[in-house]
């Protein structure tokens, strides 16, 4: 059998680079006289770096590939035993056009129909494109989820001469990665989005709001906007577009509205009281709408196909597909696209790959969400149904949570994000959230009492009501969920002293199995503070439950046990 | 003492910002002096300007070793273990989270997330980032940054 390489695709987009795919790239070139394209997130992130190889009887995937002479040999003879079969791709309109060609490549995105929802808005009414919109169903993808086609309208129906567009890709939520994907990936759909949004709405000056950390996606909109420059798309109804991309400091409140343009306009971002609302007087008191990345993103299949075809994808709640990163204790993590109301169990366990049972929650919404338990993964996803239960569909960060983490382990971290990065000005989410993370850090060291559950229940709702953005307001959201879910973890911390999944270290201890060690000595090679003796015993006072020698360990005879008397964390409690 | 890469952004206040982001990339940190000079160029009161610098994670007070050490502790890399990770490094370099080493070639922090959540856990060396890490691999990494310096 001999295909013939027609070109061949190497996923690039952070993550690929991450895991060594510019060498990739290098090393295929040298060998392959077949054109090598570097694309975007193919989406299987778990088999980065990932090879397509296009010939002319279809195209074929390599996963995993490394530089070394015998992967690249093994892509370029299309070896069969090294081709990698994806699970469930990808499904859904948003994402079509990732991996097919070179991101900024402007030509390419032309030829699979780019633009083409650009040239239909320009030549419909202002107004009709709102109603297009507002007649898709389309709601905000950053987390809130408020109806896109209705904020247009708003800034639509303000009079003043000048008004501002911002696409909002601070993206703070740790553990979401849809945003960089999009602006890696596609950055002349997302920008293509933004000016049908300029024509609809009349704004001439468009913001890009994007979290430093992303260069990758930083340097792709750059090219992209140089690009779009020179052949004229920016120029809507005879005014040209002033595109600015405004790196971020690192602010997690940066994503709440208000505290965003305060931020843009050089200022500590603080939110404000609403009204007014941006619409009214946003950046400098000009009227200004914010959306997010995956928002406009969506805007030129709705252009293109219109309203009636995007609204047939998704539930009356939530129309069109969503991104979702989906990370954590899954052995098929990466970016997917799915359409609303899917179920969580399809997301985790057919498309993640999670084996039944090895999966106790997952966290939605980030540190604003809240846990689902695996009893009620039956539940379909859209805005509605996940904040019956405490949860909110957020930005699309999913991370799958294993039956060997500690809940309230969970909830103490999400704490400790969100008491650090309040901004302070509401006395509720500055001194509250940090009263409540002490009290969560009391019982994950195995000191907490009963009290301290009844107290994290009180002030949870002070800190809601006593608070004026999303951040303070949304901020005890994991540890409710996860007292209203995952109660018996938390008795079992402060009235057993026990921490069932082993993971809080204060509450366990190491223990060598005598029976199943062959005294190969790797763990007391391994150990840096000499906790093993020679006769391999652990002396739970010194160990300082570091895992090396678990990880070492050949035969898996070393394992944490329930304890922690005598365990002193070198760490002081806040 | 005169910043020359202030000259590429326009004196206007909402350039603040821009304008200490600049300075940190030239210079690692932001010294006394370049809060003075934005201070001074944007015509901003002392106090407003480390306002904004306490308000951001970006901004570094402490000049940054030759290696800045990022342990990404993000949601994804929390849960595969980043705690532990962020401990073997420090107990590697013998210096806690935002420390520079005395000869000033590594420097650690730990920030809220790289975005690389499917290679958790992911630490990031001067913006190089490298993913599954286990103690063996962590410390491997360390020890090719130490060879150079």
């Amino acid at each position: 059998m001999t295909m013939n390489i027609q070109s061949i695709r190497v996923g690039v987009s952070s993550c690929g680079l991450a895991a060594g795919a510019a060498d990739v790239m290098t090393k295929l070139s040298e060998k392959c006289s077949a054109p090598v394209m570097g694309v975007g997130c193919i989406g299987h992130c778990y088999a980065e770096p990932l090879v397509e190889v296009v010939t002319d009887e279809g195209s074929v995937m390599f996963g995993n590939v490394s530089a070394a002479d015998k992967d690249i040999d093994a892509v370029l003879s299309l070896a069969e035993d090294r081709r990698f079969h994806m699970g469930r791709p990808r499904t859904g309109k948003l994402t079509r056009l990732i991996g097919r060609f070179e991101p900024t490549d402007i030509d390419a995105y032309e030829q699979h129909g780019g633009f083409t929802g650009l040239q239909k808005a320009l030549a419909m009414d202002r107004h009709a494109v709102v109603e297009q919109v507002k007649a898709s169903g389309l709601r905000g993808r950053g987390g809130g989820g408020f109806p896109t086609g209705v904020k247009w309208g708003l800034l639509a129906a303000q009079t003043a001469p000048s008004k501002v567009l911002i696409c909002n890709a601070d993206e703070g939520d740790p553990g979401a990665f849809m945003d960089r994907s999009l602006m890696e990936s596609l950055p002349y759909q997302v920008l293509e989005g933004m000016f049908i949004a300029a024509h609809a709405t009349g704004a001439r000056r468009v913001f890009i709001y994007c979290r430093a950390e992303y260069p990758v996606a930083i340097r792709n909109l750059k090219v992209a906007i140089a690009r779009i420059r020179e052949r004229g798309f920016n120029v809507i109804n005879g005014d040209e577009l002033e595109v600015v991309i405004k790196e971020g400091a690192g602010a997690f409140v940066c994503g709440e509205e208000t505290a965003l343009i305060h931020s843009l306009e050089g200022k500590r971002g603080m939110p404000r009281f609403r009204p007014p609302f941006p619409t009214e007087s946003g950046y400098f008191g000009e009227p200004s709408m914010i959306s997010n990345v995956e928002t406009f993103a969506n805007i030129p299949l709705i252009l293109q196909e219109g309203a009636q075809a995007f609204a047939a994808v998704g539930t009356p709640g939530g129309r069109g597909t969503k991104l979702f990163a989906l990370a954590g204790d899954v052995p098929r993590p990466g970016l997917i696209e799915v359409p609303m109301g899917i179920t969580l169990a399809e997301i985790i366990y057919d498309i993640g790959g999670a084996p039944k049972g090895s999966v106790k929650a997952v966290q939605t919404g980030g540190p604003s969400g809240g846990c689902i338990p695996a009893s009620m993964f039956d539940t379909p996803v859209d805005y509605d149904s996940l904040i019956s239960l405490g949860a909110i569909m957020g930005s699309g960060g999913l991370i799958v949570i294993g039956q060997n983490r500690c809940m309230v382990e969970t909830a103490r971290y999400f704490l400790d994000f969100t008491h650090r990065e309040s901004c302070g000005k509401c006395t509720f989410c500055r001194v509250g959230s940090k009263r409540m993370f002490e009290a969560l850090e009391r019982i994950t060291r195995g000191l907490g009492s009963e009290t301290d559950v009844t107290f994290l229940e009180d002030m949870a709702t002070k800190v809601i009501n006593g608070s004026l953005c999303g951040l303070g307001r949304t901020a005890p959201n994991p540890v409710l969920a996860t007292l209203r879910f995952f109660r018996d973890e938390f008795t079992a911390h402060v009235v057993h002293r026990q921490c069932p999944a082993l993971e809080c270290a204060a509450l366990v201890d190491v223990s060598i199995n005598k029976v199943t060690c062959t005294e190969c000595g790797l763990c007391i090679k391994n150990c840096a503070v000499d906790a093993i003796s020679a006769d391999y015993i652990v002396d739970n006072r010194i160990c300082t439950r570091c895992n090396s020698c678990i990880e070492a360990c050949p035969v898996d005879a070393v394992s944490r046990i329930p304890g922690g008397t005598g365990f002193h964390s070198a760490k002081e409690v806040g | 003492m005169t910043y020359s890469c202030l000259n590429h952004v326009e004196p206007e206040r909402r350039n603040l910002i821009k304008g200490l982001q600049v300075i940190q990339e030239t210079e690692g940190y932001l010294s006394e002096d370049a809060l003075l000079a934005c201070s001074a160029y944007f015509g901003v009161p002392p106090a407003e300007v480390e306002g904004v610098v306490s308000f951001y994670a970006q901004f570094k007070r402490v000049k940054p070793g030759r290696f800045r050490v990022s342990v990404c502790d993000g949601t994804a890399c929390h849960i595969k273990g980043s705690a532990l990770v962020g401990d073997w490094i420090s107990t590697e370099l013998g210096i806690r989270d935002g420390e520079t080493d005395e000869k000033g070639l590594f420097s650690l922090e730990t920030v809220a997330c790289l975005g690389c959540c499917s290679l958790a856990p992911v630490i990031a060396v001067n913006g190089e980032v490298s993913g599954n890490l286990d103690r063996r691999q962590s410390l491997k990494i360390i020890k090719k940054y130490r060879r150079q310096g």
